[in-house]
């Protein structure tokens, strides 16, 4: 028992993990909030599928210096954006932009999706249909059923 | 037999292209910059830090720029590359020592050679960011109006110089 106060010091030690280790100071909330919002949705090239704040590489620390450092000389998050954009390309965004070359990233579910709905209700009317059968064909099967009854 | 057709082709046709998936590489993300102007930096030269090599100096010639440093082991394994390039005396090799300690890459280019016409030192890695540098080593070709014309990442083996760096260096030069 003389171990309890040890061991409840060991649980409740949890430690918060966080990659983010760089505190910086900001002029308001709203540039915080934009801070965070963009180093979320950027993507650290080196990790490649951890964003800027999860990751602990040096190119990501060199990004999130970075982005501070345009937004305190009181750049708008877009054109954050821009810069990294410019220099990586396209695949530094989790959130890929509206244009000619992802309309079909973008639209690709909804058109798939109006396609199965297609191909969906054209099948539920073929169900519905009552199946035509000609007067010949019905009476070979009646004497095909009538001939292959058991004997009784 | 015919409503296996549309389920096989479509089997078929998603085969094709995970098995095209699984040849590209994730980690080579294509570069923005291509046939785009290169960014311009103005460096203090590792061999002598009083003085100062800028893009400008380089416009009107074909030129190559290796991003190394002495901390990255792939840049051990393309020394050799990047020098026999260099001994070709075909174009001007420029290194950009990235993120480095100018004493460490020093020591680096004693101990391996320097097949560089001079490095600059990018220290806090800002230039790199403007190249859309990501990893170490890193290899640009610039053309004599200043555009990159061809980047190539990771490191430069004989092959990729043969098939790869050397026709981009040959059309610009002709």
């Amino acid at each position: 028992m003389r171990s309890l106060p040890l061991l409840l010091m060991l649980v409740l030690w949890v430690v918060p993990v966080q990659a983010v280790i760089e505190a910086y100071e900001f002029e308001s909330a709203q540039m915080e909030a934009d801070y965070k919002k963009l180093i979320d949705e950027l993507r650290c090239l080196v990790c490649q599928n951890q964003n800027l704040s999860a990751s602990d590489a040096d190119l990501a620390r060199d990004l999130r210096r970075e982005t501070y450092e345009m937004l305190q000389q009181g750049k708008s998050p877009q054109q954050v954006v821009d810069f990294m954009v410019t220099r990586y390309g396209d695949f530094v965004l989790y959130r890929p932009q509206f244009k000619s070359t992802t309309y079909l990233l973008w639209l690709g579910p909804f058109l798939l999706l109006l396609l199965v709905l297609y191909l969906l209700v054209r099948r539920l009317r073929k169900a519905q249909k009552p199946v035509e059968v000609d007067a010949a064909a019905m009476a070979e099967a009646k004497s095909l059923l009538e001939d292959n009854e058991p004997d009784k | 037999m015919n409503r296996f057709v549309l389920p096989l082709a479509i089997f078929v046709l998603m085969v094709g292209l995970l098995g095209y998936g699984l040849r590209l590489d994730p980690k080579k993300v294509p570069s923005p910059l291509i046939d785009k102007p290169a960014p311009s930096f103005s460096l203090a030269m590792l061999d002598d830090p009083s003085r100062q090599l800028s893009t400008a100096d380089m416009t009107g010639q074909v030129w190559v720029l290796n991003v190394w440093a002495s901390w990255c082991v792939s840049c051990r394994a393309e020394h050799e590359v990047i020098s026999v390039l260099a001994r070709k005396n075909l174009v001007t090799v420029v290194g950009l020592n990235y993120k480095d300690e100018p004493g460490d890459a020093t020591r680096w280019l004693q101990q391996f050679g320097n097949p560089y016409a001079t490095s600059v030192i990018d220290r806090d890695g800002r230039v790199g960011i403007d190249w859309g540098v990501y990893g170490v080593p890193e290899t640009f070709v610039i053309g004599a109006d200043g555009m990159i014309k061809y980047k190539h990442i990771g490191p430069v083996t004989h092959e990729s110089l043969e098939q790869k760096i050397m026709p981009v260096l040959r059309e610009l030069l002709s």
